[in-house]
């Protein structure tokens, strides 16, 4: 058989043809848009992930051609393939709402209310799903469940109590490391991200996870704190490096880069995985070369106060002395002499690690 | 030319009479009107010895809250800053060191804290947007000045006095009518 089989799927009254053992989430994902379901544990780019967190539930009404029996509970559209014939209801199931709004809630039972601290806010798909699917109110009375802190070097920040176990780190640490050194400890409701006894993760492919990480769980740490991305400047630049693609995405104050990411499609999942070179260490504007600004969804925070195209990415040049003969302005305030904010004398995008008050303050005297 | 409405009135252009221009009876009758001001409500005050009341909705200048505890409650989570429609406020945060829990309520805060009083348009969407109850708008003005220094607000000019230790400089950071 050189030919492959092509099935015929409706889904949300929509048909299209996707070729056998294509799951329904790819083939809705083929269609794009409101039909495509949410997914917070699965991850097209690592084997074997899906099948978690459950906010990809769908209905069935018709099995297939053959057997048009519709299936009798929800299916895990990542962990599904279609079949020919087959019709699924995603949004226009009632059904399939009302359970995404429970899943919504299940997942927010131990997830702490700390997105003003939190450096994913802005770009974690787990508030995106609990606002466009879930109810406003929880009815969890209990206290949220807390770990004892782990370390896990000089990159990675781990918070566990904003996890909410999708196993994707798990799954990069096997798919692009050599050796996996962290995992999920003990069962239930103490299950944990942790490596056994305190050690660093340190391969050369590890700061994946924070990009993988659909919550705030996993940050980099050279970025903690620093600023909240939808002040940040997203560009698309490369840089030719010896260990992976070197295309990613630089996040810029001005001239400082604060932040590297991998480049995420519209799923928000990598395009490129990129090594921790260049995501921790290439801090320097020089270290780049900037092809363009990043298109952003406009409908995304992180779209804020930014505008399309080139606009803002250009330094505008001074004008006055060129229409006064070569006079300088008479009367200049210089921003510094009067506001604290972005001194000249400290450049927080090169601190290691978040600032503290003693980065501010011994410039002060 | 028809008239747009019945409340035209014709303006007479008759030469005045003797009466007329001898204005005194007119002069009498103006002056009767503003004698009798004299005993009317003056809708003035004496400001600055007085001062008017606000209106329960006014919006002054911002402070930054402390909790019951005295600790500062910003976090700079940046979400007035991205609501301001202004842009007059940024922001710089920092971690909190051990030994710090008293000055400081979360893990992060700002270190660095501006409100440019010259941009700002007082609508109030930053007490709006703020998730941890930390920005206020007060009951006082920003005070006038010639010169455009001094009108960049940082830390030490927006956070409330700690209540615990200065008790009267709290109650006037929060303005006049909040404390009745």
């Amino acid at each position: 058989m050189s030919e492959i089989q092509l099935f015929k799927v409706t889904i949300d009254n929509i048909t299209i043809e996707v070729p056998a053992g294509t799951s329904i989430l790819h083939a809705a994902r083929q269609i794009g848009g409101d039909v495509a379901p949410p997914a917070m544990c699965f991850y097209s780019k690592l084997e074997g992930s899906g099948g978690k967190c459950r906010t990809c539930l769908v209905e069935v009404s018709k099995g297939s051609e053959k057997d048009p029996r519709p299936m009798p509970k929800l299916v895990a559209s990542c962990r599904t393939n279609v079949m020919d014939g087959m019709e699924v209801k995603n949004i226009t199931s009632p059904k399939v709402i009302d359970a995404r709004a429970g899943i919504v809630e299940f997942l927010l039972l131990n997830h702490p209310l700390d997105c003003p601290v939190c450096d994913q806010a802005g770009e974690c798909h787990l508030q995106d799903l609990s606002f466009e699917h879930g109810k406003a109110d929880t009815r969890y009375e209990f206290q949220r469940r807390t770990f004892p802190k782990h370390d896990l070097g000089k990159y990675i920040q781990l918070h566990m109590t904003r996890c909410i176990l999708c196993y994707r780190c798990v799954f990069v640490a096997d798919q692009l490391t050599n050796k996996r050194e962290h995992g999920i400890l003990d069962r239930g409701d103490h299950s944990e991200i942790a490596t056994l006894i305190e050690k660093n993760l340190d391969n050369d492919f590890i700061g994946n996870v924070i990009d993988v990480c659909p919550v705030g769980a996993l940050t980099d740490k050279t970025f903690r704190f620093k600023n909240r991305v939808w002040f940040l400047k997203p560009m698309d630049a490369h840089r030719n490096c010896p260990t992976c693609s070197g295309k990613v995405t630089l996040w810029n104050r001005g001239e400082e880069v604060y932040r590297v990411t991998a480049r995420k499609d519209q799923w928000g999942e990598v395009e490129d995985w990129i090594c921790n070179d260049c995501r921790f260490e290439k801090k320097q504007s020089s270290d780049w070369t900037i092809e363009g600004p990043r298109l952003i969804d406009r409908h995304s925070v992180i779209a804020q106060g930014h505008y399309a195209g080139t606009v803002g990415t250009n330094i505008p040049t001074e004008t006055f002395k060129a229409v006064h003969a070569g006079r300088d302005p008479k009367l200049l305030m210089d921003i510094h002499s009067v506001s604290e904010v972005n001194p000249t004398d400290i450049e927080l995008s090169l601190i290691n690690g978040p600032a503290h008050s003693n980065n501010f303050n011994s410039n002060k005297d | 030319m028809e008239a747009l409405t019945n409340r035209v009135k014709e303006v007479s252009r008759k030469p005045m009479s003797f009466s007329e221009r001898l204005y005194i009876p007119n002069i009498l009758k103006g002056m009767a009107i503003t004698f009798s001001h004299m005993f009317k409500k003056q809708p003035t005050i004496r400001y600055p010895e007085q001062k008017r009341e606000f209106s329960p909705v006014f919006r002054g200048l911002h402070v930054l809250n402390r909790d019951e505890e005295g600790r500062e409650r910003c976090t700079a989570c940046g979400l007035c800053a991205v609501a301001c429609p202004a842009e007059a406020i940024t922001m710089e945060a920092a971690e909190r060191l051990p030994g710090e829990e008293h000055l400081y309520r979360e893990e992060k805060y700002a270190a660095k804290y501006e409100i440019n009083m010259l941009r700002c348009i007082f609508c109030g969407l930053c007490e709006e947007a703020c998730p941890k109850d930390a920005i206020y708008l007060s009951e006082t003005f920003a005070p006038a000045n010639f010169t455009r220094k001094g009108f960049i607000y940082g830390k030490d000019e927006l956070v409330i006095p700690n209540q615990l230790i200065d008790p009267a400089g709290f109650a006037e950071a929060r303005g006049a009518a909040r404390n009745n």
